[in-house]
């Protein structure tokens, strides 16, 4: 892929709070125009990585561009094709939700100021609220009106971080479908989110906890990529065959699901063993499924601390 | 305090020693004329001028009881009233040892000579005078330094900053953004203030109030230049408050507002000319009492931009643009 046609393309990143690393080596391609997840668990370096894209953190070690400019010494070009919505709502909310889109608008220093936030309330629906203070606004609209904000200065790039926090399912739907409609678009848009059920919706994804990049690619590279078994369990007596398991050989991990427990490991063959006994008291069926991107990723956090070259097994 | 001495014998010198020795004066000046002398009253660098005429040994000891002037600058009744008040005792007993011999019987009468007090700008002794335009800017170091301090912490506890930061504004703008509108606030108050002088407390306003507000807006960016730097140290709007507390005290006991200036020990006077709240007060009071001019306060007015780049540097470099 020629580096041009690369939204995002960094190396090596690394940042340090104090002597804790909280971003270690981290690399990441972002072709143009797709939606990228950016997936792992709490604290493990999503923000901060994304907060050196955009140049609100220095980072210690690495390089990369962003949309072509350099990301140590062009953040304020960076900056003006770039829209951040961050994790915690950062528009004002004691200004009005026009106030708050004519405030961006200024500091952008846009030209048809007032056309694109009527417009932009328009596409919100919120033309008869206009007056109304942000602060009052529910979480799922404090959202839209965030990425609306976000999306004023026609940004080339989105960084969302975690922007579906506290929103509702059907929110998140219309959210999602706004999102594939920019990326349509040719818009680049990085996804932050812990929430797995989400993955799916991206036309790629990346791993990091612990400040590591675990995998990256599409979620059937990432799956594949893993090299994992899993069996589904169900029936009479689960609590009993999960102890039993825990403890089994090649059983790496066990999840419950609902009425169901996963069972996962690398070991194809010890696994299938574990589980053939386990399952052995009557009313017990075991399935051998198709591991889900969770599977995976609860794999791929467990084995973290390991060295990455272990960990790293997705094509890039 | 300035001595103008028309003649130098050992009777004026005499005089001039046991004022010293009183402890409430000490001489710093002795200007050539008359004019020069006015004018180092009125930039505040001496507070008593005395005044010996010609020929004063002369007609001392014909008996005919000299007139010797002191000029004090009356703006602070409080730095002015116990020297005043010395005088007179002094006036008994400052010729004792000199007149000996033929001149004895001039001792133990009346005094040998006549002390005359002019108390200038303020000769009622009024406190007021003082205290009111000294409370403006009183205010404005509270309110303004306290403002921008919140401000930007505000900003930073409520994740608006992120936002903030995250848009191609720069430092200077987010700086100019933020100390503007406290700008025109600070005028709200000058002019509350500086009605409430006028129609409650007859306070006289002498000199220009055009000079007046257009050091006003100095003084006013100072203290928000350090309501600034307060914030970018701040985590949080409880410490912003504490730093400006940590300001505002200092500013309100050292700079002359709460204790005569000239009274406090050496080491508070140091730390006193470093903060703007003294140098704005010898420009208001000057301004407003004694009709100073531009030349006047020159010196004042100069600390204060020194103060103000000062400030505003470190506030400049201490804003991040990033979030490290």
């Amino acid at each position: 892929m020629e580096p041009a046609a690369l939204a995002i393309d960094v190396e090596g990143l690394t940042k340090r709070f104090d002597d804790k690393v909280v971003v270690d080596r981290f690399g990441l391609q972002v072709p143009r125009g797709q939606i990228y997840g950016f997936l792992g668990p709490n604290g493990s370096g999503k923000t901060t990585t994304i907060r050196m894209l955009c140049g609100l953190l220095t980072p210690d070690g690495g390089s990369g561009t962003c949309l072509g400019f350099d990301i140590l010494r062009e953040s304020a070009s960076i900056k003006r094709q770039v829209g951040y919505m961050t994790q915690r709502f950062s528009l004002y909310e004691d200004l009005s939700i026009a106030e708050n889109l004519e405030f961006v608008g200024r500091v952008y220093g846009m030209a048809d100021r007032r056309r694109r936030v009527d417009a932009a309330l328009g596409q919100l629906g919120l033309e008869k609220r206009r007056g109304q203070l942000a602060g009052t606004l529910s979480g799922g609209w404090k959202q839209r009106l965030a990425l609306a904000a976000c999306l004023l200065h026609d940004p080339k790039l989105l960084l969302l971080d975690e922007p579906t926090a506290g929103v509702d399912p059907g929110a998140r739907r219309e959210f999602w479908e706004h999102l594939h409609e920019l990326a349509h678009g040719g818009m680049t848009v990085l996804v932050s989110k812990h929430y797995m059920d989400e993955a799916e919706r991206c036309h790629a994804l990346a791993y990091i906890a612990y400040g590591k990049l675990l995998a990256s690619g599409t979620a059937q590279e990432v799956v594949a990529g893993a090299n994992l078994s899993t069996w589904a369990i169900e029936g009479e007596g689960l609590a009993a065959a999960a102890a039993q398991l825990r403890a089994a050989p090649g059983a790496d991990m066990v999840v419950p699901f609902g009425a169901r427990i996963h069972v996962s490991g690398t070991d194809a063959a010890a696994l299938a063993a574990s589980v053939a006994r386990a399952t052995a008291p009557p009313g017990l069926k075991a399935t051998p499924i198709e591991p889900g991107l969770e599977d995976v990723f609860i794999h791929l956090m467990r084995s973290a601390p390991e060295p990455v070259s272990a960990a790293r097994q997705a094509p890039g | 305090m300035a001595v103008v001495a028309a003649e130098a014998s050992p009777f004026t010198r005499s005089l001039v020693r046991s004022l010293e020795a009183s402890g409430y004066f000490r001489v710093v000046a002795q200007p050539a004329s008359e004019a020069a002398a006015e004018s180092l009253m009125a930039q505040g660098e001496v507070q008593f001028v005395l005044h010996l005429p010609a020929g004063f040994s002369r007609s001392l000891a014909r008996g005919e009881r000299p007139v010797v002037l002191v000029e004090a600058d009356a703006s602070d009744p409080a730095a002015t009233g116990n020297a005043l008040a010395s005088l007179q005792a002094l006036n008994l007993s400052a010729l004792d040892r000199d007149l000996a011999g033929p001149l004895a019987h001039l001792r133990a009468s009346a005094p040998a000579f006549e002390l005359r007090v002019h108390r200038r700008y303020n000769p009622e002794g009024i406190t007021a005078y003082n205290i009111v335009p000294g409370l403006m800017g009183v205010v404005l170091t509270m309110t303004m330094v306290m403002m921008t301090a919140l401000a930007m912490t505000r900003e930073r506890e409520r994740g608006t900053m992120e936002n903030l930061l995250a848009t191609p504004v720069r430092p200077f703008e987010v700086m100019a953004g933020k100390i503007v509108p406290y700008i025109l606030i600070g005028y709200v108050q000058v002019v509350v203030i500086l009605v409430a002088a006028k129609l409650l407390f007859r306070v006289p306003m002498v000199g220009s109030l055009a000079l007046l507000s257009a050091i006003l807006v100095l003084f006013i960016a100072a203290n928000l230049a350090v309501g600034f730097t307060f914030s970018t140290l701040a985590r949080n709007q409880l410490q912003a408050m504490q730093m400006t507390f940590f300001f505002f005290l200092p500013s309100m006991l050292l700079s002359g507002f709460m204790f005569p200036f000239r009274g406090m020990p050496g080491w508070a006077q140091v730390v006193g000319e470093f903060l703007p709240l003294t140098h704005f007060l010898r420009i208001v009071r000057g301004i407003l009492l004694k009709g100073n001019g531009w030349t006047d306060i020159a010196f004042e007015v100069a600390a204060l931009a020194a103060f103000l780049l000062a400030a505003g540097a470190v506030a400049l470099t201490r804003y991040r643009e990033t979030l490290d």
